[in-house]
């Protein structure tokens, strides 16, 4: 173990694999200078040949990555959150759905990651949270750690894994710091569950960028005797349910914390499962506390408004405590 | 001109051209006795495909659009299991996922075809860069539409394609129409193979009725792709005999296409051409010309009939196939 910041452990993930399998290469926008971050150092150790600077061309090269995972090698790209809507063509109609549509005969081991940048007055062109979009596509596995051990350990198992992953990066998360295991047989499985923090009085689901927000409320709850429950499900697609059921049976109180806008967002698709599957277990309706259902605002006077805080985490357990 | 092709090579095309064209002959009987539902025929182009396959390995690969039973016919698919396929039964291709537009057989190289007009030619860019990282030896081709080249995916592909000097063709076959709008009305250039100047690649006007021109014209770019010396922009100047698409009987012929042009067209039948040139050539006989034809018609009422005895596939098909391994259904 040693402590490395969120964006150091994606960066690990990645080596690690680039070393392990030469099949494994990154490209994207300005990749070589790893001007986002994660890919520093990756070319000085990998070169030219598996570290591709492309031209500004999304639909181009998202496409390009299906075709090559198609026969055979294992793409992963790098991209934001925000710049996939001019690619989304090929992430819906080949990366989603070559497998199926052709009877099982096409395998995409193929990482799209979604740098998720929000929060720091970028406004709406630079500010998207489009996981539950992709949820609802199918066909795509989607991830999205909370801290950074499972950046590492989410990152190794997408670049392993045969099917088409979006992993997307919380921008506000890649400068906290974590203990990350440097042994690098070390993955995250997919579709399990992490309970960050034991709890009996209620549940918090918290994904992404809200996970250090759920794990301060449970913090601030325990000082007035509340004992809250914090489960990060780390990937939306599969979903832990399981995990998430058996807290709610326990706690009969649910919040879920998203920084998806509100509508559709990730949380919604929880709160159906547990509406659907254990309502006769809540003691308390359900608190959903997402973004705000508005486009990111520039001005921070209004930005700040937008995402889920502690504090509105906080209000919502209490809610859920009548 | 047969000048450098061998007889086996032209008896082959011969039979492939055949196989498509009595393949979708099939098919508009099937059609119109309410068998199958509405498929986008390519009677009139099959030159194209044929032509630019027969001057590929099986261990190339290609990639269609949405009117694409020619090309995985061309690139040598078994003809019961496309027919299956159509059919929407469990021994077709995708298990009868994937219907008409999308009969893929990963097998032979056939990467599959796109619904999404235009979609398919990044992915088809995607594999020659496979084999450019892996310094393997073999090229890809990608099939598309007039209507298609104004696409932005394929403007993409063909810069991204040629900064990396990519093993690919970009094979447009212009069919004169996008449904019912000319190209001339939608491409800026006067001819869609003058777009390979910006992109630095050699832009190649080729007569899509003839098979051998376009056998001709692949085996010089497919041997540029693999000596490395990058993609080519192949137009092939062709024509969709037949409407936009069996079950589009709204849009007829006549509102945007003359008869007399269509039967202009039809004077340089693919099929003719290439008999001809054969016959003239002393390549064949018209004897032996008919028979692979008269064997091509056999084979596909023999695939019609597997198609018609396959069974529907299962309700445990459904969610099979989402991803590599089984998942929990949500
Ligand atoms: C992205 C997209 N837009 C529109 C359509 C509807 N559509 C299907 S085929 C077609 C025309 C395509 O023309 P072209 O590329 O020239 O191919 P052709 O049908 O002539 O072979 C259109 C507009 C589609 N399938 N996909
Ligand atoms: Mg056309």
């Amino acid at each position: 173990m040693t402590e490395k910041m969120f964006m150091q452990a994606l960066g690990m993930g990645i080596s690690e694999e680039m070393r392990a399998d030469p099949k494994v290469f990154l490209m994207g926008e300005d990749v070589r200078a790893s001007v986002y971050g994660a890919a520093t150092g990756l070319h000085d150790e990998f070169g030219d040949d598996r570290i591709l600077n492309t031209p500004l061309s999304e639909n181009g090269f998202f496409g390009a990555a299906v075709g090559a995972a198609a026969v055979g090698m294992r793409p992963i790209v790098e991209t934001l959150t925000s710049f996939m809507w001019v690619g989304m063509d090929q992430l819906v109609s080949q990366a989603a759905k070559m497998r199926y549509m052709f009877g099982g005969q096409a395998t995409l081991p193929v990482v799209y990651r979604a740098v998720m940048y929000y929060g720091g007055g970028g406004a709406a062109h630079h500010s998207d949270r489009s996981y539950p979009v992709f949820m609802n596509i199918g066909g795509l596995k989607v991830v999205a750690p909370g801290t950074p051990a499972d950046a590492k350990g989410l990152m190794k198992t997408a670049i392993l894994d045969d099917d088409p992953v979006i992993v997307f990066e919380d921008g506000t998360l890649l400068g906290t710091r974590g203990e990350v295991p440097d042994d690098p047989d070390f993955t995250v499985p997919f579709g399990v569950a992490n309970i960050l923090r034991d709890g009996t009085d209620v549940t918090v689901v918290s994904i992404a960028g809200s996970v250090p927000h759920a794990i301060a409320a449970a913090e601030e709850m325990a000082k007035e005797g509340v004992s809250v429950e914090v489960i990060d499900p780390r990937t939306l697609v599969p979903l832990d349910k399981v995990t998430i059921l058996n807290s709610v049976a326990k706690t009969g109180r649910l919040v879920v914390a998203d920084p998806a806008a509100k509508v559709c967002s990730a949380a919604s698709e929880i709160m159906s499962i547990v509406g659907e599957e254990a309502f006769w277990d809540l003691q308390a309706p359900m608190q959903k506390v997402a973004s705000k259902q508005v486009h990111i605002p520039f001005a921070q006077s209004l930005e700040k408004l937008v995402y889920p805080t502690r504090d509105g985490i906080m209000e919502a357990i209490k809610k859920t405590l009548g | 001109m047969t000048s450098n092709i061998s007889k086996d090579v032209l008896m082959l095309m011969l039979q492939r051209m055949w196989r498509i064209r009595h393949f979708e002959l099939k098919l508009t009987e099937m059609y119109g006795a309410g068998e199958i539902g509405g498929v986008h025929l390519y009677i009139g182009e099959e030159a194209v495909a044929v032509g630019a396959c027969a001057a590929m390995e099986d261990s190339d690969y290609i990639a269609g659009n949405h009117r694409s039973h020619g090309h995985p016919i061309a690139k040598g698919a078994n003809l019961k299991k496309a027919m299956a396929e159509i059919f929407g039964r469990i021994d077709g291709y995708c298990k009868g996922k994937g219907g008409s537009m999308h009969l893929a057989d990963f097998s032979v190289g056939i990467l599959g075809e796109s619904g999404i007009v235009g979609s398919s030619v990044p992915v088809a860019t995607g594999a020659a860069l496979a084999s450019k990282l892996e310094g393997k030896d073999f090229v890809s081709a990608v099939f598309f539409g007039d209507g298609a080249s104004n696409q932005g995916a394929c403007h993409e592909s063909m810069n991204l394609a040629s900064v990396w000097n990519l093993p690919i063709l970009f094979i447009c076959e212009n069919n004169q129409y996008a449904v019912t709008t000319s190209y001339k009305d939608t491409v800026a250039v006067e001819h869609i193979s003058d777009r390979a100047q910006a992109y630095n690649m050699p832009g190649i006007l080729v007569d899509g009725q003839d098979a051998i021109a376009m056998y001709e014209a692949t085996s010089q770019a497919v041997q540029r792709a693999r000596n490395g010396e990058g993609p080519t922009l192949i137009e092939a100047l062709t024509y969709r005999f037949e409407d936009h698409s069996l079950g589009l009987e709204k849009i007829r012929k006549s509102e945007y296409r003359e008869d007399s042009e269509i039967d202009e067209w039809r004077q340089r039948d693919p099929l003719d051409l290439l008999t001809k040139s054969i016959v003239n050539s002393g390549s064949g006989t018209q004897a032996e010309c008919d028979a692979i034809s008269l064997a091509a018609q056999v084979e596909v009422e023999e695939a019609a009939e597997f198609a018609r005895n396959s069974p529907f596939p299962d309700e445990s098909e459904l969610y099979k196939d989402m991803f590599s391994s089984e998942m929990p259904v949500v």
